[in-house]
């Protein structure tokens, strides 16, 4: 389909520099999607300035030797290195000096230095309404789901082409009409102490990825409000697990005032009645093996840790030291308050890893150690620590993490079957 | 002889390959190592096979939005798919293809073909036409 450009568009588009090879980018990405025009943006999320190989900084050295900037307010999702000095990157000499280059060349281009995949938690929450064009899918999800601002999931070349041609294609999750559920997800069977617990949000965003697909859903039966670390943790779930952009929690995010309003007038046909047992299979498919005699290491934060997920762990580990290392990731809008209030230190003496401006999925920080097990809460690094990383995932409560990290072998205490 | 026409998504001529066809949806992050080609999820049922230079059959993509890198750099370590055949055309995934050729690589071809399709060239050797015609069989 023919994308129709406004004349400004297409001169910028017919040039030879940065800016043009942005728009044509953006124009083409339109064409794909089946958009017949672009449209304003406020602000872009950008997932591009990870290392996984050469061709990735040769990108952004092109756009910076073009001359290209950022026209519209952008924040950076986390690169392959930890530029703070927290913890160190196992790559090689070319892939660091790369990755490096990488990350210079998003600042040069404009971008803001917040290195997380938590930016709505390090002051990036665009108004409800706006359009806007985010890239890392958790962070999608949460834009769309939680603040109610309008994007796409962008792929991480086509958030910084739309970020340098502050336009974005006319599709998807920006038209009101596509934003609508079409099917419930009812967990009002499930036991309140299940819902209760801290491993519910991850295990059932888990669930409603696989079985949403790209499809939008509104889930029903959530009474206790959910604050926003659990919003996180389900929505990094659900967009690991499936293609989703945008969930609705009727009576508790902002476009799902009821299960009516978020099915744009009407209750959705379509309905998951979610049963203990696909609970505890979702749980079960989390983990890449069951009954390890031991464990090598613990990872949180995917997305990253906010200040109060730190509390959380500092209380549960209550002084005692750890047997295995303890790898907590986050971003420096939360790293500066932990170096302000000593936490960083305290953990640091009980063996706790802080890892920051990146995480252990996306660069080689756990050592290579082929049999190893890696145990997390989180949804997202069950899914892609296996791939990514090469240890077997086993997955748990923070509570289960840090106990079997101060055992060295799995603690397993919660909602077995 | 077994033959389809597919819709054309981006072009680049005719492309040929032993195909591949995969029978889940796949996450290129995390799911294919951009260096070798390899599928590396280790709960995808296509786990150990190699796309480079094969017919990739895609029924569904799915996961992070990093697919575009990881294409982008498949095209660039020469381990791209010969061609890619599509469900449903995923911009997140090919616009590593339109960013490879903002950068003069050499790109293979991406075509949208109904995936109840798929099976009839599993294990076969598939030659794509410039107008999209799709044949088994060498």
């Amino acid at each position: 389909m023919a994308v129709d450009l406004s004349d400004e568009e297409r001169i910028i588009a017919a040039g030879d520099d940065g800016a043009a090879m942005a728009l044509r980018l953006v124009r083409d990405a339109a064409g794909l999607l089946g958009a017949t025009r672009l449209i304003p943006i406020k602000s872009a999320h950008i997932d591009g300035a990870v290392y996984h190989g050469d061709s990735g900084t040769i990108f952004a050295e092109k756009l910076v030797a073009g001359g290209a900037r950022v026209a519209v307010p952008s924040t950076l999702n986390v690169g392959a290195l930890d530029l703070t000095g927290c913890s160190r990157q196992l790559l090689p000499e070319h892939d660091r000096a790369m990755a490096k280059r990488m990350m210079r060349a998003y600042l040069d281009l404009g971008c803001s230095p917040t290195w997380t995949c938590a930016p709505y938690q390090a002051g990036h929450r665009p108004e409800k309404g706006t359009d806007v064009a985010w890239g890392e899918s958790n962070a999608v999800v949460f834009c769309n789901s939680v603040l109610g601002a309008r994007t796409n999931r962008y792929g991480d070349l086509l958030d910084i082409a739309s970020a340098i041609a502050g336009k974005a294609p006319d599709f998807g999750l920006h038209r009101p009409e596509n934003r609508v559920a079409t099917f419930v997800f009812d967990v009002g069977q499930l036991s309140s102490e299940f819902l209760a617990s801290e491993t519910a949000w991850p295990i059932l965003g888990n669930l409603f990825g696989r079985v949403a697909g790209h499809d939008i859903g509104v889930i029903d039966g959530i009474s206790a409000k959910p604050d926003e670390d659990q919003l996180k943790a389900f929505g990094a779930a659900a967009a690991s697990s499936g293609a989703v952009g945008l969930f609705h929690i009727a009576g508790i995010t902002p476009e799902a005032a009821t299960v009516e309003t978020a099915g744009g007038g009407q209750r959705p046909e379509h309905v998951i009645q979610v049963t203990q047992q696909m609970v505890s299979e979702a749980r079960r498919t989390l983990s890449t093996t069951e009954n390890p005699d031991r464990i090598d290491a613990v990872a949180v934060g995917s997305p990253h840790l906010s200040a109060e997920e730190f509390q959380r762990l500092e209380q549960i580990l209550n002084g005692r030291q750890l047997n295995v290392p303890l790898y907590a990731c986050t971003g420096r809008h939360v790293l500066s308050k932990l170096e302000a209030n000593g936490v960083r230190a305290r953990l640091e003496t009980l063996g706790v890893t802080i890892v920051a401006d990146t995480c252990i999925v996306v660069t080689p920080i756990l050592p290579e150690n082929p049999g190893s097990v890696l145990m997390t809460n989180s949804g997202k690094f069950a899914h892609y620590a296996p791939g990514n990383t090469g240890y077997a995932v086993l997955y748990g409560s923070l509570a289960e993490c840090v106990e079997s990290a101060i055992a060295g072998r799995p603690v397993l205490t919660e909602g077995r079957v | 002889m077994k033959q389809e026409t597919a819709d054309i998504v981006i072009e680049s001529g005719p492309a040929e390959g032993e195909a591949l066809v995969l029978t889940a949806p796949i996450s290129f992050w995390g799911g294919v190592d951009p260096k070798t080609g390899a599928i590396i999820d280790v709960r995808h049922p296509q786990c150990g096979k190699n796309i480079a230079g094969k017919v990739l059959f895609v029924p569904a993509t799915i996961g992070s939005s990093t697919a575009s890198t990881i294409l982008l750099e498949l095209v660039y370590a020469g381990k791209a798919p010969a061609a890619i055949v599509l469900d449903q055309p995923d911009a997140i995934l090919l616009l590593g293809l339109l960013a490879a050729r903002e950068l003069d690589l050499a790109i293979p071809p991406a075509l949208r073909l109904g995936k109840e399709t798929y099976a009839e060239f599993s294990d076969e050797y598939v030659r794509i036409g410039a107008g999209g015609e799709l044949t088994a069989g060498r």
